[in-house]
């Protein structure tokens, strides 16, 4: 019951956010760039359903264009770290022995950097764009991706149907690629939708900083922070972002949880 | 004491050393990666020639990079930092002093949230699907899913403007005023809780209801004790680990994390120190950031790992 | 800390005025059911008096594990009593407040579970534990607590009471963790004992002793006994009467003896037939030269290269040398830690060896070319233990089957897909190719990981453990039907096992393992009638067999079970 619940209201988020991130492609109520500085600051009402903020910029057009880039970095980074993630991953798993020590050395000093740290550390290489976030981030978390891949494998290689493979003759190389590979897809699917959050929230607040992507594309992180001045006068240029991010969250989070528990008992066979 | 977990203590501490000196060579090479003379880079625009010459004598910039690297260490380890470019002030003084603003928010508010969050987890847990449970979960799934700015944000405007409890701009430290100090602190704390609480209720929460199963918590019932004891004595220790363990990943995050909440309610933290830096192009201070952060990252690591056999003896004797 | 917990336990709540002869435990019509709806319990009906020890037998999903919860009114927040009554000490404990219970817990009935591992606190000493109930109930300082603690511990011969109280309890082996839990139980000095699957997670030899200080135990204190289990020996050994549960109704009831010499209901007939019975009717075996042969072979342990160790190298296997011949059914029994599974997986070249040779089919392995190799390879299969985690739960049951004919002579579809086919029907699974794993129940899975083995028609097969994680009948099924392809085929067999008298059906010759090194080997009949070794000797107390005995199970002439020490040995 709990998963139904929790699967609907997520996945009902989740899928009104990604039509809006469609929908901003073919079509906006208005140009979300076009200036108009006649309508400045002028509260939600029928002309602009939010509001226009400092610029005379539609909010609503810029909300739904914004919902296109958050989406679309978002799932990139989670793309780039799954993968090479993965493939280091299974590396250090199937070597073991030496190679996996000095993976593990180097992968725990990359984890030694907390959250965001890294990916501003390699921003300031990067500089701040569109795909400079994306490797930044995608980056920065790969290492979590490791450490949960390396220790499935890990595990995986005790279960008795992997012995089994070995002894009915496939190389280690099959075993590996048949048999704990796609054992490895559920955990990798819940991380990667935790992720998935993470990196939208790391990148409104990237944004937020300043260090995402640049105005005047619109962002919801930089929305926020281009609102904050006007948080007293014109308060509807700093909720609606926010409330777009918020919601967005928690539907991935709600979808997370629905998976996680989707999967839990089956993985179980008793 | 018993010499095995002598032993556990003494591998992981000194575990923490091939780290550090990791972190070290990391933070160097994406300096180095940045285009441009790295004497340059730091002396900025305002270098002559021969304050140039003579850094990239001092850094060995004609040398073999093992030996700049060396050198480099060299002088991080003995804690110069260098200066910053846009003030002149010296790094690793600076960086000590934006560190204890941060410090203060993170660990009042871990503290905080730590200490709602498991008995309400716990509790949650004993009531498992109950209305109560399902309102605790859907408040911390609730609370994780803001992102911290904007609640600090709208905290800002209905509880610092429109109300007036609180000042909304402006820092002193404890040692000028502490009252006025802490009225600075109050929004940026009560955000962070708020946001914490989520994640460390959910946690509670799951690791708790994986103990209540356990055969040892039916054996605890079949002796005759009371719920409570049940709860706090067996269940607790037990399950508490897990969530001490996201308690330091949850403070290494907040370590880099916190530059928004500092943006947001313009505190001189650390985090916003580096992103004014990096804005800055003050590369000396967004080095001595980096290393810093992720020194003092390793160290929570660690702490966290010593403590954890309190709550999981069986660790300390693999 | 805890006095302010402890000062309020009531104490036990008067019981109402009692005939002489009132059952200390009676139990009427208990229902259990699920959340879900499922039927659990159907109304099951029994009573124990002072003193007497009643034995609930059943396999998997009988509901006897929560027949015992029920009667302290733990049950899972999952399954509840729909009906019924249960009176224990002249308490209805359906309507017993809280308070009432918890005072009846311990105190009145403790109960002992199935799984050592999980079923001591990890955070808490031992001290602490075995002194918490002990405070709690009878509301005495600690350091009296303490030294009762001590005492108790030395009765159920853990080595070093003192020290065993600081310890935390991970650092102790399953045998000795039941031990403390038992001594944990006992002393609160409870009427009634529940005993719930008590021995089954341990050791063969651990089994038999703590069964020994279970019984001892409760017949000095005139402890009643409720021994869930599906272990007909222990009933003979040990039980009064018995109550025989399949799929949550009562079969068949009354004295221990009676039941089991002449049971009426067919399932009961079915249980003891599920024994494992003797079979002198093997066929020689013909004398060639062995398949595979195992020269003064040691393996070493794995990962036993420590940073700081000290201590020589133990070896797992030390200077074994083993021979086995075309169609012969080599059956290797030992303790935990003697090695047998590790010889097993050494014979088949999955552990590299420390010292010794193997030879396959008279040439050294790994002397060969790599068409030698993979003939080896392919040559000798296993079947493992846990039907759990033997199949990829990906995979459908077809293509598990099927995966073995990649190697060697390349097939098309249709002769694929008819080989399998084949090798299901003989395996009694035809037409579920389709299926997978997880739809499958474990003596079905433990078919398909036989039929994996066997498709490519190996001469060896190592099989290590392959009925021990299975219920009783259907471990006779899935004996029967290795047995019968064994017959068959004419493969050879390592058949590893824990239980000495399990083997006794399938084993041409055994040979007993200890602590990596062969103690005794011989016929069945040289093992069982006439055992030289000490250990071996123990492994035969430990089933509960009797040198020169030939029925399954032995019981005593009068009908009565027994609880005196050793009265079924010597």
């Amino acid at each position: 019951m709990k998963l139904r619940t929790n699967a609907l209201i997520g996945g009902l988020l989740v899928a009104t956010v990604t039509a809006m991130a469609l929908l901003s492609v073919i079509w906006t109520p208005y140009n979300p760039l076009r200036l108009n500085l006649r309508m400045r600051l002028k509260p939600p009402g029928n002309l602009h359903w939010l509001g226009t903020d400092e610029f005379g910029r539609d909010i609503l057009s810029r909300l739904l264009a914004g919902a296109g880039a958050s989406l679309l970095v978002a799932a990139l980074t989670v793309l780039v770290a799954l993968l090479l993630g993965t493939l280091l991953g299974l590396i250090a798993g199937y070597f073991r022995g030496r190679i996996d020590r000095v993976m593990m050395v180097f992968n725990d000093a990359l984890l030694a950097f907390p959250g965001i740290l890294l990916a501003l550390g390699i921003m300031v290489v990067t500089g701040a764009n569109k795909y400079g976030i994306v490797l930044a981030l995608g980056l920065a978390y790969t290492p979590t991706v490791v450490r949960l891949v390396r220790g499935t494998v890990l595990s995986l290689r005790e279960k008795e149907y992997v012995e089994a493979s070995r002894v009915i003759g496939n190389s280690e190389l099959v075993t590996m690629l048949r048999h704990i590979l796609p054992n490895c897809a559920a955990p990798l699917m819940v991380l990667g939708t935790s992720m998935f959050g993470w990196v939208v929230l790391a990148e409104s607040a990237l944004s937020f900083l300043g260090l995402g992507v640049p105005p005047p594309a619109p962002t919801w992180g930089n929305m926020l922070s281009s609102g904050r001045p006007y948080i007293e006068s014109a308060a509807w240029l700093g909720i609606a972002p926010g409330v777009c991010i918020a919601l967005t969250l928690l539907g991935i989070n709600l979808l997370g949880d629905a998976l996680r528990d989707w999967l839990d008992p089956r993985m179980e066979p008793r | 004491m018993s010499s095995s977990f002598l032993l556990y203590l003494l591998r992981r501490a000194l575990w923490t050393v091939p780290t550090l000196l990791l972190v070290a060579v990391l933070v160097f090479v994406l300096m180095r990666l940045i285009p441009g003379d790295p004497a340059q880079l730091i002396l900025g625009d305002a270098g002559t020639a021969e304050q140039l010459a003579d850094l990239r004598a001092q850094f060995g910039l004609d040398k073999p990079i093992l030996v700049q690297f060396g050198l480099w260490l060299s002088h991080m380890a003995s804690g110069d930092f260098g200066h910053s470019l846009s003030s002149g002030e010296a790094v690793l003084p600076l960086l000590l002093e934006r560190f204890q603003v941060s410090a203060a928010i993170v660990l009042v508010a871990v503290g905080a949230a730590t200490l709602l969050a498991v008995p309400a987890g716990l509790f949650a847990a004993w009531k498992q699907n109950s209305l109560t449970d399902t309102v605790i979960v859907a408040g911390a799934t609730f609370f994780l899913s803001i992102p911290s700015f904007w609640l600090g944000l709208l905290l800002l405007l209905f509880v610092g403007l429109k109300l007036g409890w609180v000042p909304v701009v402006g820092y002193v430290t404890f040692s000028q005023d502490w009252r006025a100090a802490a009225s600075y602190l109050v929004l940026p704390v009560i955000t962070l809780t708020l946001i914490e609480m989520g994640v460390l209720t959910r946690m509670a929460r799951s690791s708790a209801i994986e103990t209540l199963r356990l055969e040892y918590v039916t054996h605890a019932r079949a002796k005759g004790l009371s719920e409570l004891r049940v709860l706090l004595r067996h269940v607790l220790p037990n399950a508490f680990a897990p969530t001490w363990t996201l308690i330091g990943l949850v403070l290494g995050n907040l370590l880099g994390g916190i530059a928004v909440l500092e943006t947001v309610f313009t505190l001189p933290g650390l985090g916003r120190l580096l992103v004014d830096a990096i804005f800055a192009r003050d590369y000396p201070v967004v080095q001595g950031c980096l290393l810093f952060t992720a020194g003092i990252y390793v160290l929570v690591n660690l702490v966290v790992d010593l403590f954890y056999p309190l709550f999981d003896p069986r660790v300390a004797t693999s | 800390m805890n006095s302010r917990m402890n000062a309020r336990m009531p104490a036990v709540p008067q019981s109402p005025p009692a005939g002489q002869g009132a059952p200390l435990l009676s139990v009427r019509g208990l229902t259990l059911r699920s959340a879900a709806g499922t039927p659990i319990l159907n109304g099951i009906s029994f009573d124990i008096a002072q003193g007497e020890v009643l034995a609930l037998v059943g396999e998997s999903g009988s509901g006897k594990t929560m027949a015992g919860r029920a009667v302290m009114r733990l049950l899972p927040s999952q399954v509840r009593q729909t009906g019924g009554t249960i009176t224990l000490a002249g308490h209805d404990v359906a309507t017993l407040p809280d308070r009432g219970m918890r005072s009846l817990r311990g105190q009145v009935a403790g109960m002992v579970f199935q799984e050592p591992m999980v079923s001591l606190n990890p955070a808490m000493t031992v001290g602490a534990q075995l002194c918490e109930g002990l405070m709690l109930h009878e509301k005495i300082p600690a350091q009296a607590a303490r030294e009762r603690a001590v005492a108790m511990l030395a009765r159920v011969q853990i080595a070093d009471p003192e020290g065993c109280m600081a310890s935390y309890p991970h650092v102790f082996s399953g045998g000795m963790r039941q031990r403390i839990m038992l001594a944990c139980v006992m002393l609160l000095k409870p009427r009634l004992l529940i005993a719930d699957e008590p021995t089954t997670a341990l050791d063969a030899l651990s089994q038999r002793e703590v069964m020994q200080i279970m019984a001892d135990l409760t017949r000095t204190s005139g402890t009643a006994v409720l021994l869930v289990t599906h272990d007909l020996q222990l009933v003979a050994h040990y039980a009064d009467s018995v109550l025989v549960l399949k799929r949550g109704d009562q079969v068949e009831s009354g004295r221990a003896g009676e039941v089991l010499r002449n049971p009426r209901e067919a399932y009961t007939r079915s249980l003891i037939a599920a024994l494992p019975r003797r079979d002198d009717s093997r066929p020689a075996v013909a004398d060639a030269p062995p398949v595979i042969e195992a020269r003064n072979v040691a393996v070493a342990y794995p990962g036993a290269h420590r940073l700081f160790s000290r201590q020589a190298d133990k070896l797992a296997v030390d200077g074994v040398s083993l021979a086995i011949r075309p169609g012969e059914v080599v059956a290797v029994v030992g303790g935990s830690g003697s090695g047998k599974t590790t010889l097993g997986r050494a014979l088949i070249g999955l552990l590299p060896l420390a010292g010794g040779e193997i030879r396959f089919r008279g040439q050294p392995v790994g002397s060969g070319g790599r068409q030698d190799r993979r003939d080896f390879r392919l040559a000798c299969q296993m079947v493992f233990q846990d039907p759990y985690s033997s199949l990829d739960p990906r995979q459908r049951i077809g293509d598990i089957v099927a995966e073995p004919l990649n190697h060697g002579e390349p097939l098309t579809r249709a002769q694929r897909r008819a080989r399998v086919d084949a090798m299901l029907a003989e395996v009694g699974l035809d037409g579920l190719g389709e299926r997978y794993p997880h739809a499958l129940s474990g003596g079905q899975r433990q078919r398909v990981a036989i039929a994996r083995a066997l498709i490519r028609r190996p001469a060896l097969v190592v099989a290590d453990e392959p009925v021990s994680a299975l219920d009783m009948t259907i471990q006779k099924q899935v004996l029967t039907l290795f047995r019968q392809l064994q017959a068959q085929h004419g493969f050879a067999c390592f058949f590893v096992s824990h239980n000495l008298a399990a083997v006794s059906e399938v084993a041409d010759r055994i040979v007993v393992m200890h602590q990596g090194r062969i103690v005794e080997q011989g016929s069945v009949a040289d093992i069982f009638d006439r055992p030289q070794h000490d250990y071996t000797r123990a492994l035969l107390e430990a089933a509960y067999v009797a040198p020169g005995q030939r029925a399954p199970l032995s019981v005593a002439e009068d009908g009565a079970g027994s609880l005196a020490l050793g009265a079924a040995a010597s």
